[in-house]
């Protein structure tokens, strides 16, 4: 027979999950509900944007204006509806990946298995070079390889939501697939090759002598209503900064539409000019902006004909390598290994550059 | 009396993180004193690897977000 205590937190126990339960259902019922509006809507937006331009406005799909109202009207609501989702599912996502987690999982594996993880968990864990000196801290010292670390703050910027929302929406699934794939090369053997040249001896030496605290981790005890309270934060965050950007790339791009000459750009950043590659990247590794920033760049370079290579590699020159997370890092690492770090992922970008412009 | 400090670079989100909570001591009637810590060691020390973080009474008690006035006043009232 089961002692009275016994009993009374079986019973607690109970009353536990019948109060977590309703809350759980409650989540998910909204969340369907959510993305079935979502699509609902989504799915009207083409012929919306035809009704409205062609209908109301009486434009005509022939002419150039007709053609760029269409555009705009369409594309809007779409890359900011794809973007709301997006960073929603990736606010969950991450609400399930700190740094702390991540550190445990790196400093437990071998290097090239390690350069592997640390890319892909850039992708995944929450990050903003302005912490990017406290990470790499964390990270080298509690024993994950300085290379492993690099993959790490290599991937994370690179391989952006935004970027891959906005390349998706434009462009396509292949070439944000494109774009991420090799993205996460370049994280991967850029750190390896960094761990390679055992630059250790180049990182600040008080970096090695800082004892990093332990504080709480509490992402696996968060509730559901937790994590989809973070999700809406991070739509709040990251959406409210960059609508204007998006309206702004789109604009850019209907504008384009009708009225500059197709091919304008192929002489300059076309597959003939074998310059061009490297003519993007040094354009692109000194200039900083947001991955929305860029897009209206890249969307008018690639419908005037440059190549996909070239405006890859000047994408990921702008994003990937930004001068003033370069000018933090100089805090914790000497200017030979900011040299050797610019200069490998530099090297890196070139290739897949290159690599396109003679495969596509 | 409470400690609350920023942990950051001086980034906008430590700005924010700072004015937010500022706001909500003030609104549950707390006594505080407020500072930004901006040394990376400290930061470090503290355990804090995602940036902003805030801390009460020397104890790390958000990191890596900014939550609004009215998250934070729960999260600070639960202190008292």
């Amino acid at each position: 027979m089961a002692s009275p205590a016994g009993k009374a937190y079986e019973m607690k126990v109970e009353n536990n999950r019948q109060a977590r339960q309703p809350m759980a259902l409650g989540s998910a019922a909204w969340i369907a509900a959510g993305v079935a509006a979502w699509w609902l809507i989504y799915r009207q937006l083409s012929p919306f944007a035809d009704w409205f331009s062609f209908t109301l406005l009486r434009l005509s799909p022939a002419t150039h204006l007709g053609s760029a109202v269409q555009f705009m009207v369409f594309e809007t609501p779409k890359v900011l509806m794809l973007l709301l989702l997006v960073v929603f599912g990736v606010g969950i996502v991450r609400s399930f990946f700190t740094p702390q987690h991540t550190r445990a999982i790196l400093a437990g594996t071998r290097e090239s298995v390690g350069n592997v993880l640390a890319s892909l968990l850039g992708v995944v864990t929450p990050f903003c070079s302005c912490s990017a000196v406290p990470l790499f801290i964390g990270f080298v010292t509690t024993g994950v390889p300085l290379g492993v670390t690099f993959s790490f703050l290599i991937a994370a910027p690179m391989i952006n939501e935004v970027a891959l929302v906005l390349l998706f929406g434009l462009f396509g699934w292949r070439v944000a697939a494109i774009y991420a794939g090799t993205g996460l090369l370049i994280a991967m053997i850029a750190g390896w090759t960094i761990g390679r040249l055992r630059m250790e001896r180049y990182v600040e030496p008080w970096v090695y002598e800082t004892q990093m605290g332990d504080s709480a981790d509490d992402s696996a005890k968060l509730s559901w209503t937790e994590r989809i309270h973070l999700g809406r934060e991070a739509v709040r965050d990251i959406v409210g900064k960059v609508w204007p950007y998006v309206i702004a790339g789109i604009a850019v791009g209907a504008g384009i539409h009708g009225y500059v000459p197709q091919n304008f750009m192929a002489h300059i950043m076309g597959k003939g000019a074998w310059w061009s590659v490297p003519l993007a990247v040094l354009i692109g590794v000194p200039m900083y902006s947001n991955a929305a920033g860029i897009i209206p760049v890249v969307q008018a370079l690639l419908q005037k004909g440059a190549a996909l290579g070239t405006v890859l590699a000047f994408m990921m020159s702008v994003i990937g390598l930004s001068f003033p997370e370069t000018i933090i890092l100089r805090k914790v690492l000497r200017p030979q290994l900011i040299a050797a770090f610019v200069g490998v992922v530099t090297l890196g970008i070139l290739i897949v550059g290159y690599l396109f412009n003679v495969l596509m | 009396m409470k400690t609350l400090q920023i942990l950051g670079s001086g980034c906008a989100n430590c700005a924010r993180l700072a004015g937010n909570t500022e706001a909500a001591a003030t609104q549950l009637g707390m006594e505080f004193t407020i500072e930004k810590v901006t040394d990376m060691q400290a930061i470090v020390r503290a355990g804090v690897m995602k940036t902003p973080a805030l801390v009460v009474d020397g104890k790390v008690r958000l990191f890596g977000r900014v939550p609004d006035v009215a998250e934070l006043k729960t999260i600070l009232s639960d202190l008292v």
